[in-house]
């Protein structure tokens, strides 16, 4: 039987699988039925400092190559999130919080709030491509992505995992910039920018016009980013985009990540799919011959 | 998954002064009780109930805001989106049906009223609505069965809400089933009435929902989603419900009351 059991970071997983940011995570009861369907992990909703209504509706389409998604953030602020990580927590689930900010000092300010709630690690959201004005429009540029890495790990003493964008000249790059500002390992890869238009109606699909493309389309995309991110720094990766099988997650696992994240394909597939990954990653890695998942990290490499 | 289809309205009628139905033709086919995202083009998009099902189908709206306050300016041949039909639907199971609608919750339920009648149920509906003009289908729900009227300002039938008037006609026979779809206190009363009885209870509860398809998780209801799980709940499902009758989200996911 292979052992499924991964460690990032020093956070312990009893499978490879976590629960991407922004799928039912914005209340702590979600996220306990979420670990209790099998994930090894959840990512909270992205977290700011303040309460954030998000954008209006329509706030997501449905494609036929994924998801289409301009939600626009929307949290209850980091203050009132402390009663849903605890009712997480309190199912025992192993949560990673998920933040954001305008700057280092507000992502700093966030995070540290965060820490203090009993998360395993803190997810810097550094790429949601839909969100005017707040960090993760700004760290568009290897320095903030540097500078706030940096900046949350002053304050917290957890694992700190910028997920970074690939609306971008080369990843590879930002991922670098993440290692040299501290960070304990990297989350690849956010939606891309991407827009919809309604054709009878002469406009934009989404009330944002633009929104993040997510699901299938976006996996080889994913791929080929931790690919090459994997090349060039030494933290490890967690790889997310389009996975909704046991064989995509070890795309991902081959091509270096050490653990997966999985959103979109809960519409289609349900909660099970936590269990259906990981359940169908053993039966391949003892085919393959893997004892264990970190057996099989990144041999696409050689 | 299913895809938004752009729809012409071909028929808008006023049903009571702050209540519309729009109808509209759509390639999918729906369940009593299910609900849809309904694009209002520049406005918004809001899940919204069934209330004709079949060939024309349609949907009946409150004006309470101000995505519903534009729809209702809509003329017929202009267009909206809808996306689904989402979410479970009313179990047709039962021979002595009691339906207790207050307001604009008589939409998501009259479809299932009918469907019970047509298949030979006794249907009694005790209506409620704050105005004798306020009541809603009130002449449908009449050719499923008997129709028993409650107004919070005694303008017609029984003076006051809709839960006392069900619970004279729970001591006046017996029923199997009962369902309910109104404000949430309203519901969370005859749920407490349905149970006290022991008669499994169908509750149809409204959220605010960005996606209506289980991502954003606006319409959380303890560890349950109504999209998903509901609309429609059992008093089994909401039994030690921290939220039902008392909380909701808002846009942000803070927890407010209902």
């Amino acid at each position: 039987m292979v052992d499924l059991r991964t460690e990032i970071a020093g956070v312990k997983l009893r499978n490879p699988t976590m629960l991407a940011s922004g799928f039912l995570d914005e209340t702590g009861g979600s996220m306990a039925r979420v670990y209790q369907a099998g994930a090894g992990a959840v990512v909270t909703k992205s977290v700011g400092p303040e309460p954030r209504e998000g954008y209006p509706n329509p706030t997501i389409v449905e494609l036929d190559a994924g998801l289409l998604n301009a939600v626009g953030l929307p949290n209850p602020g980091i203050v009132e999130y402390e009663h849903e990580v605890k009712r997480a927590l309190a199912a025992d689930a192993v949560v990673i919080g998920s933040v954001y900010g305008k700057d280092a000092d507000e992502y700093a300010q966030v995070a540290a709030r965060m820490a203090t709630y009993g998360v395993k690690a803190i997810e810097l959201n550094l790429s949601c491509p839909h969100a005017k004005g707040l960090g993760t429009e700004i760290a568009q540029h290897e320095d903030a992505v540097r500078d706030f890495t940096r900046a949350v790990k002053d304050v917290v003493d957890l694992p700190v995992f910028p997920k970074l964008s690939p609306n971008v000249q080369d990843i590879v790059t930002f991922a670098i910039a993440a290692e040299e500002g501290g960070a304990d390992g990297i989350v690849a890869i956010n939606t891309l920018k991407a827009m919809a238009i309604t054709p009878e109606l002469k406009m934009p699909s989404l009330a944002n016009r633009y929104g993040g493309l997510s699901g299938p389309a976006i996996r080889p995309i994913g791929v080929r980013a931790v690919y090459d991110i994997c090349e060039k720094v030494h933290i490890p990766v967690v790889g997310v985009g389009g996975i909704g099988s046991g064989r995509d997650a070890l795309e991902y696992i081959m091509a270096g990540a050490t653990a997966v994240q999985v959103g979109t394909a809960i519409i289609s597939k349900g909660l099970g799919i936590f269990d259906e990954i990981a359940k169908e990653m053993a039966s391949l890695l003892e085919e393959a011959g893997f004892g264990s998942v970190p057996e099989a990290i990144g041999v696409a490499h050689a | 998954m299913p895809r938004i289809q752009v729809v012409p309205l071909l028929e808008i009628v006023r049903e009571t002064p702050s209540t519309t139905t729009y109808r509209f033709r759509a390639d999918f086919a729906e369940q009593p009780g299910q609900f849809l995202m309904v694009w209002i083009p520049r406005y918004d998009e809001l899940p919204m109930a069934l209330s004709y099902l079949g060939g024309v189908k349609g949907i009946t709206v409150r004006d309470y805001g101000d995505a519903t306050h534009a729809l209702a300016a809509f003329n017929a041949g202009d267009r909206i989106g809808v996306r689904g039909p989402y979410g479970n639907a009313f179990r047709l199971v039962g021979e002595r049906i009691l339906a207790v609608g207050g307001g604009s919750g008589m939409a998501s339920m009259i479809a299932a009223i009918e469907a019970f009648a047509q298949q030979g149920a006794r249907v009694v509906t005790a209506v409620g609505a704050k105005t004798a003009e306020e009541l809603l289908f009130v002449d449908r729900a009449n050719a499923s069965g008997e129709v028993h009227i409650a107004t919070d300002d005694g303008s017609r039938g029984f003076h006051g809400f809709a839960p006392p008037l069900a619970e004279k006609l729970m001591d006046r026979e017996a029923f199997d089933q009962i369902l309910t779809c109104g404000p949430e206190r309203m519901m969370k009363a005859v749920v407490d009435l349905a149970r006290k009885r022991s008669v499994p209870v169908q509750a149809s509860l409204e959220r605010y929902m960005k996606c209506g398809i289980g991502i954003c998780d606006a319409c959380s209801l303890d560890t349950k989603l109504v999209c998903w799980d509901g609309p429609i709940f059992t008093a089994e499902q909401l039994d030690g419900s921290e939220d039902f009758g008392r909380f909701r989200r808002d846009k942000s996911g803070r927890r407010v009351p209902v």
